[in-house]
Formats: C-alpha cells, sequence, structure tokens
C-alpha cells in the first residue's frame, strides 16, 4: 500500500467564518471500501465536492494514483477515473434511463464533436449503457424516463451512470439516503459485489451498512478528522462515541 | 401518446405543404400579397428556428438573437453598397460575421447563467444596434437601401417573387433538417443534457462550455443566413433590425410555436405574424389583443402551440 489511489493531505475549506474542512487528510487504499461518517454538518458532502472538483479547497492538496488533481476541472476528474453520485439523486430527468448511461459512456469514447449520425444509434454506447444498467439491476427499465422512476431506482441509475465511465474510484454521496429497507438492502448487496471491482468512498448514514461494508472509516467531526480506523477500532473509540452521543447505540448496538 | 403525436404530425405536415403550395395558389388567384407575407414568415420561422436551437434544446435564454439578422443583412447590404453584388461573395461574408460575432458573445455571455445570461446577450445586441446607427458611410440611423439584390448568376433570380420565395424555403427546411440531425447526434445529446443537469454533465465527464459555445455558434449562424435573406427581402436593412424588440419578436415566435419542437417556431412564426398581419388591418392598437393572447397561450398551453395539440388530442 505504498502508493495509495487516493491521497487527502491537510485539505482546508471555509464558508465564511466557518471551518467545513478543517485540516483533512486521509489514504484510500486500491480497493479499498472507505467510508466516511459524522453527525450531520460534519462536512461530509463539502469535502466530497473539493474531491470532485465541484468546490475548490483553500489549501491543501488531493492526489489521484499519485497525481496532483487538486485544481483539475470536475470534467477532467472524470476522464483520469473518479466517479460520484449525488447525495440528491441528479440525473438527467427527461431522458430515458439508458439515454443517462450513454451518455456517461460517451463522455469517455473521445470528444462528442460529432453532428450528424443518431447517438442513440451507436451500438457500442448502447451496449455499455445497457450491461451498467443489467449490473444495478435496471435492465428492464432502460427506455423509461428518469422523472417516471421511483426514487429507489434512480438512486440504482445513479450507480449504473457512475459505473459506466469505468472508473479507479467511486465516489458514493449517501446512497442510502432515503431507501426503505428492502431497497438498502438491496444497494448493500449491490455495492458489496461491485467493491470487488472498484475502490469507493462512501458517505453513508447507514450505520448498519457502513459497518457491514467498510474496510476502513473516517469519521468526521465539525469538519476535523477525528479517527481514521478499521471498523472494530472505530466501534471502540471513546471519541467518536462521544461524537455520536445522541445516537451513540446507533453505532455500538449493531454489528 | 401515438394519437397526439399523429395530430401534431398531421398538422406539420399540413403546414409543409402548404407552404410548398403557397406560389401556386397566388398564381391562381392572382394574391401577391400573400406570397409577399410568407416569404417573410419563412425568413423570421428560420431565425426562430435558429433560435429554438440555442432556447429550446440547449436553454440558452438568448434576447439578443436579432443582432445576426442585422449582421447577415448589414454584410449583404454594405458589399451591395460598395459595389460587390455576388452572393457568392456576400453570403459567405454574411454567415462568417455572424458566426465570428456569436463566437465572440458566446464566450464572453456564456460565463453566466439564467438572468444574466439574458441581460448580456441583450447588451450586447444593443451595441451592434448602435453602432450600426453609427455607420454614417452606409445610412446610419435611416438604414441603408439595397438596390441590387444579390447576384447568383444564372444560378437563381432572386428578384422573382417565387424563385425567392422558394429559396427561403429550401432554406427553412435545410435549416430546420440540420437542426434534427443536430439534435439527434451525439453533440446534441450533450447540449440537452446540459440543459437538464449541468453538475450532473460535468460530473460525467463533459467540458460544458465548449459545447455550448459551438451550438451559440451554429445557431448565430444560422440566424445571420435569416438576415443575408431578410435583408434581400426587403431591399434595405437598417439598425431597427437589430433592436430588441426584434429579439423579442423571435422569442415569442418560439414560445408560441413551443421550444424544444422541431417545427414549433415555424407554426409560431405563422400565427405571430399573421394575427400581427390582420390585427394591424383593424386596429391600430394590435398589440392590446396580441398581448393577453400570447398570455393565455404562454399559461395554458406549456409547451406552445405544438405542445397544445398534443395535449387536446389525448384529452
Amino acid at each position: 500500500m505504498a502508493d495509495p489511489l487516493l491521497r487527502v493531505e491537510k485539505l482546508v475549506r471555509r464558508f465564511g467564518g466557518i471551518l467545513a474542512t478543517d485540516n483533512v487528510s486521509l489514504d484510500v487504499a486500491r480497493g479499498e471500501l472507505h467510508a466516511i461518517i459524522g453527525p450531520n454538518g460534519a462536512g461530509k458532502t463539502t469535502l466530497i465536492s473539493q474531491l470532485t472538483g465541484q468546490l475548490l479547497p483553500h489549501s491543501g492538496a488531493i492526489y489521484l494514483a499519485g497525481q496532483d488533481i487538486t485544481k483539475v476541472p470536475a470534467y477532467r476528474r472524470s476522464a483520469l477515473g473518479l466517479a460520484r453520485s449525488f447525495q440528491i439523486t441528479s440525473l438527467l430527468s427527461d431522458f430515458t434511463a439508458a439515454d443517462n448511461v450513454a451518455l456517461a459512456a460517451q463522455a469517455h469514447d473521445g470528444h462528442s464533436f460529432h453532428f450528424w449520425g443518431n447517438a442513440r444509434k451507436i451500438p457500442h454506447l448502447r451496449k455499455t449503457a445497457q450491461s451498467a444498467l443489467d449490473r444495478v439491476g435496471l435492465g428492464h427499465r432502460a427506455d423509461v424516463v428518469v422523472s417516471r422512476l421511483s426514487h429507489g431506482e434512480q438512486r440504482e441509475l445513479e450507480l449504473a451512470v457512475a459505473l459506466a465511465t469505468k472508473p479507479q474510484l467511486l465516489l458514493l454521496d449517501e446512497p442510502m439516503a432515503g431507501l426503505g429497507v428492502t431497497e438498502s438492502a438491496r444497494m448493500v448487496k449491490l455495492l458489496q459485489e461491485l467493491r470487488r471491482e472498484v475502490s469507493i468512498v462512501l458517505v453513508e448514514h447507514d450505520m448498519d451498512a457502513v459497518f457491514a461494508l467498510a474496510d476502513r472509516i473516517t469519521v468526521l467531526v465539525y469538519g476535523r478528522v477525528i479517527a481514521s480506523d478499521v471498523p472494530a477500532a472505530i466501534r471502540q473509540n471513546e471519541e467518536v462515541r462521544r461524537a455520536y452521543l445522541g445516537d451513540q447505540h446507533a453505532v455500538t448496538r449493531h454489528g | 401518446m401515438t394519437a397526439s403525436l399523429n395530430a401534431r404530425n398531421a398538422i406539420v405536415a399540413l403546414v409543409i405543404a402548404g407552404l410548398l403550395l403557397l406560389p401556386l395558389y397566388s398564381s391562381m388567384t392572382g394574391n401577391i400579397f400573400v406570397l409577399t407575407l410568407f416569404t417573410r414568415i419563412v425568413i423570421f420561422a428560420l431565425a426562430a428556428a435558429s433560435l429554438n436551437l440555442i432556447m429550446g434544446y440547449g436553454g440558452m435564454m438568448s434576447f439578443g438573437h436579432a443582432a445576426y439578422l442585422g449582421i447577415g443583412g448589414y454584410a449583404v447590404g454594405m458589399l451591395a453598397h460598395e459595389g460587390i453584388g455576388s452572393g457568392f461573395v456576400q453570403w459567405p461574408v454574411a454567415l462568417a460575421a455572424s458566426a465570428l460575432f456569436a463566437l465572440v458573445i458566446g464566450a464572453l455571455s456564456l460565463r453566466t447563467r439564467g438572468v444574466y445570461f439574458i441581460m448580456i446577450t441583450l447588451a450586447f445586441a444593443q451595441m451592434a444596434y448602435y453602432v450600426a446607427s453609427g455607420l454614417a458611410r452606409y445610412g446610419g440611423d435611416d438604414g441603408l437601401t439595397i438596390y441590387k439584390r444579390s447576384d447568383f448568376g444564372g444560378l437563381i433570380n432572386l428578384s422573382s417573387r417565387v424563385q425567392f420565395y422558394y429559396l427561403c424555403l429550401a432554406c427553412l427546411f435545410g435549416g430546420i433538417y440540420l437542426i434534427w440531425r443536430i439534435v439527434n447526434s451525439r453533440f446534441g445529446m450533450v447540449v440537452q443534457g446540459l440543459r437538464s443537469n449541468e453538475q450532473r454533465m460535468q460530473a460525467i465527464g463533459f467540458p460544458g462550455n465548449r459545447y455550448r459555445l459551438v451550438c451559440f455558434v451554429i445557431s448565430g449562424t444560422m440566424c445571420g443566413l435569416a438576415g443575408a435573406l431578410l435583408a434581400n427581402n426587403t431591399d434595405f436593412v437598417s439598425p431597427a433590425s437589430m433592436y430588441w424588440t426584434r429579439s423579442g419578436d423571435l422569442m415569442v415566435m418560439v414560445i408560441l410555436g413551443g421550444m424544444g419542437s422541431l417545427f414549433g417556431p415555424v407554426i409560431g412564426a405563422i400565427v405571430y405574424l399573421v394575427l400581427e398581419e390582420f390585427l394591424s388591418q383593424v386596429t391600430e392598437y394590435w398589440a392590446l389583443i396580441m398581448g393577453p393572447l400570447l398570455l393565455l397561450i404562454v399559461l395554458f398551453g406549456r409547451g406552445g402551440i405544438v405542445g397544445l395539440l398534443g395535449r387536446l388530442r389525448r384529452g
């Protein structure tokens, strides 16, 4: 593990007087599923947004496979193998499921300054889209417009879109958000399969899911990393317990 | 759904057939006025269709589209004034000038979104308006009379009403065919994706503004062509053709007909200009009737007339 896939060094991001990201450092090894947890407002989404390039940090550095990507724009990080899902579902809602995924594949199939041929009839893009949809169990819903998919299906589609970009690292921002019990279970099962193919950073509130899936867990409180370790150690960590006082049992009860 | 599509297609087919057969009707009845009116309508339909490409499909609300009408027109007018009458020179210059203007305006205004984009495109168009007003050599405020229409050798005679009408119609249909291809191409998918969700498109790896800018330039160039046609139609070009109310007219045509529908702008242009023509004959205050009418269509006919047609049949 000499060369981590993702290395974050002393990242700082302020919003006015608030330190949303306070000297955050963390490493994600290749093949690892690394969970980031923390109470509401701990700065998890802010951190993810900096990793994907939607937000620029005020200081610190981000390396992907050894390359400094701190100032690389969002669209180019995608080309380098970084993919994300959004906490609040963010899809092309007036496109079909297949179109959404095919566009993701198209983004990684050279430039798109092709003005003539019908994009919906390009076999290899459609094939990539269909196999990504099959992968998340949405194969039969390919031609349904996104706004007509259920919330659970949209969450799965987010994953399919991310997968179609053939990422090295998948950043998942609360993929379980708003899912029912059965849907959550399906998502956990899906992530369990995916983790064998791709490294994953998982931001999640669902502690069952986190402790079931994670190789390592980083705990954020008020923008700071208070612990970063394997799940068993995190469960025993006093500081983590204190931070989670309100839902302390949520950390300790399960597992 | 299929029934509504058929109803829409039937109307569109009817409009196409009507436009194609119009000169026949005109010569049979001796009604020259209708041909003159529809030549104008077809030209504005092309301009509106070009605006629809960025507004309806690309989600870019340009409020300065009339600038290209003026630029295309002035390219023809100024060259004619300087004794260069060949259409083979005039028209490429008109297109190139429009494209260049769109490239500069687009590069600057695409840094903004929403209301700011509307305002900045409006500001640039008004700038073009005032520059044209200041061109003393080319008539300034009063505009520039074009004494001879673009000369295409023996290929086509623009002074013949019927030939000119069919040229305009060919440009319109060609433009719409081009838009149809573009919209369904890889490029078109990206542009429409950016309209739908820019953040998502960046996350999957698209540098949005590059695609937007190219779309903006295509649209501007197409409108420049409409400008060249318009100047030939009126034998005259003036700053008024780029005034902001003209940009507003184009926007209204697009919204009226149906944003993001291929033939919407054509239907919008027909309805708008025919109404304007007849209402203005009835009363000087025609805008008082036109205004509420537009309001009703915008309020109750989301998706414009084309959208309305679809829903009528479904209900």
